[in-house]
């Protein structure tokens, strides 16, 4: 069985930041690897190492940046990878659909079996994209799942969903789907030194609109970002100044105040 | 131009979001000019109707079937209900079941999405206010379409109240087989201590960095008398048990004092502690989300501070 993987390199932004336009000041941003993604990479990892899946293949659409990200992926033990780019996607805010005509395409040409990836990107945090592939190409689905158990022979996923309350519902998924998986699920692995110098040696695809039959039309999105700002604080805290040992002290006195610690 | 909302139960109870929904989708339907149709899909629909029939809802859709959720019945009664009803804005609620068959509605009826909103407006077009890079900032996106869906998060609606005149009507929808079929639930989290009765806790997130660290803050806990609990990511590490995890998977906690030590204050995270009587923060992030729900905060490094604090009980 094959397995596709959905990652995405999110970026994240640092303690001190501007905003410029509509976007943080790109000086202002760290990427990495989606925490939610690095969870459906090792579930799919762990899937080839039981003998389950016979090939894990990554797909991302991000800019020649995000190569060092999805190298990682591959160090942890993805075959190959998929890198989906073109110009229509500079700045732009693309919406649901138009991430679905992508991944559709390559679904179309790597049949997995099997897709994952992770309930939702750390930075739009819009947790939609697999549960809409899952209806546009015809997979079953499950969202936000944290237990994962695959019998290939009956053409199953067992699963738990972890709803809200500390509450899991247990279900059972028919494959082919797409599960997007939430933290939690597995521990996910640091790449080897092994790893990392075998991924140099792994394929990343570079693929263009073109490439998979598309053109700038299919990718139109509905969505336009038009304001960021940071959201005015409706809290009145009090900011404790001073250097540790002086915050300490107001603080302790705060505490005090409440019975704490008395 | 009207609106159609979508109850959210969960064994036998109808969640709270639901109630804010029928507030959000009457000022939508508002701005819009139009009607407001509630469905209500499996679990016990009669009763659902007869709690949702508030002021301001038309008319309420009960859809049969069986107890549980099941993404492919949702998807395809909502589609249903959006043709019956005429329906150019579907509002979903933002919860674990609405991100499981939100975004299939939208991919069906082929219209934009968009999830997690936390207000709109209407004026040429839908315009959504929502979060982004983990609460540091809002953003309002405009949406180019007549018909749209939206999820909406919990508890930024008031929860419509008193009782309303709307008419119930009975749909029968076909669907495809189940391809997710729920067998059963499991409760998490039993346990040693329940962090729900504690009247003080000192939560801990990702910012103690390393399991060895995790002393720093089981002294403070001690010290004070208090109960130690956590942000996600110390318990998905296996760093603490799930019984100790604050939020909206784990537990909502309303003790008398909360410490939240380098925890950012994600939006699950906050879900579960906002309703504590005192909220403290310590982080070294002067733009952490969480310093706007704290009501006294330290920009500081909790390795230097907490150390210090613990000195002062000494
Ligand atoms: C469906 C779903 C359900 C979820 N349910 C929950 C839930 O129930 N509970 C929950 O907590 N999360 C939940 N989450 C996850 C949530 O989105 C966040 O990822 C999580 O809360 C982040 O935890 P954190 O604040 O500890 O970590 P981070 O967001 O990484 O924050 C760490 C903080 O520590 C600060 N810091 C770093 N070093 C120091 C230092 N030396 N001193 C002081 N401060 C420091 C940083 O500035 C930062 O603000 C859920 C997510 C999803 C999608």
């Amino acid at each position: 069985m094959k397995v596709l993987v959905t990652v995405k390199e999110v970026a994240e932004a640092d303690d001190d930041f501007s905003i410029d336009g509509t976007d943080i000041a790109e000086s202002d941003l760290e990427y990495d690897l989606n925490e939610w993604d690095d969870y459906a990479v090792e579930a799919a990892v762990q899937l080839a190492e039981a003998d389950i899946a016979d090939e894990v293949v990554a797909v991302t659409i991000g800019p020649e940046r995000a190569e060092e990200t999805i190298r990682m992926a591959l160090a942890k033990g993805v075959d190959r990878a998929v890198r989906v780019w073109d110009d229509a996607f500079e700045g732009a805010f693309p919406d649901v659909a138009s991430k679905i005509d992508v991944f559709e395409a390559v679904v179309a040409s790597e049949e997995p079996d099997l897709v994952l990836g992770g309930v939702q990107a750390a930075d739009t945090g819009f947790g939609a994209t697999g549960v809409a592939l899952a209806e546009r190409i015809g997979f079953n689905h499950a969202a936000v799942v944290n237990d994962l158990e695959v019998d290939a022979d009956a053409g199953l996923a067992n699963v738990h969903r972890e709803l809200e309350g500390g509450v899991e519902e247990l279900t059972e998924v028919d494959l082919p789907a797409v599960l997007t998986v939430q933290t939690g699920l597995n521990e996910p692995r640091y790449a080897s030194l092994r790893g990392i110098r075998q991924a140099q040696r792994k394929e990343i695809a570079p693929m263009d609109l073109d490439d998979l039959g598309l053109d700038t039309t299919d990718v139109e999105s509905t969505l336009t970002l038009t304001a960021m700002y940071e959201p005015e604080s409706e809290s009145d805290a009090e900011l404790i100044e001073g250097d540790a040992g002086e915050a300490a002290d107001r603080l302790a006195e705060v505490l005090r105040e409440k019975g704490v610690g008395v | 131009m009207s609106v159609l909302v979508v109850a959210d139960h969960r064994r036998g109870e109808l969640r709270d979001v639901s109630y804010e929904l029928v507030t959000a989708g009457r000022e939508l339907a508002d701005a819009l000019d139009g009607e407001l149709a509630v469905a209500v899909i499996a679990g016990d629909t009669d009763r659902f109707a007869e709690s949702l029939n508030r002021p301001g809802v038309d008319r309420i859709y009960t859809v049969e079937n069986g107890e549980e959720f099941d993404n492919t019945v949702y998807t395809a009664a909502v589609t249903e209900l959006v043709g019956r009803s005429g329906a150019t804005a579907v509002l979903a609620p933002n919860s674990v079941n609405g991100l499981d068959y939100a975004p299939a509605v939208a991919e069906r009826l082929d219209i934009p999405l968009v999830t997690d909103a936390i207000d709109f407006a209407v004026d040429d077009g839908l315009t959504v206010t929502r979060e982004m890079y983990g609460s540091k900032v809002e953003t309002t996106v405009a949406v180019d379409g007549d018909q749209f869906c939206l999820t909406l998060r919990g508890g930024e609606f008031a929860p419509a109240e008193g009782v309303g005149e709307a008419e119930v009507e009975s749909v029968t929808v076909d669907h495809p087989d189940s391809g997710a079929r729920v067998k059963g639930f499991e409760e998490v989290g039993g346990g040693d201590v329940d962090i729900a009765d504690a009247d003080v806790l000192v939560s801990v997130g990702r910012g103690i960095e390393e399991e060895e660290n995790l002393e720093v803050v089981e002294e403070l806990a001690e010290t004070l008398g208090a109960t130690l609990s956590a942000s996600r990511p110390i318990v998905d590490s296996g760093w603490l048990p799930k019984n100790r995890q604050v939020g909206q998977s784990g537990k909502v906690v309303t003790p008398d004092v909360y410490i939240a030590v380098g925890i950012s204050g994600a939006v699950q995270h906050v879900a579960g502690m906002k309703g504590s009587d005192t909220i403290v923060a310590i982080n070294t992030d002067p733009n952490a989300p969480i310093f706007d729900v704290a009501d006294y905060g330290i920009v500081g490094d909790l390795f230097d501070v907490v150390p210090e604090l613990v000195a002062q009980f000494e």
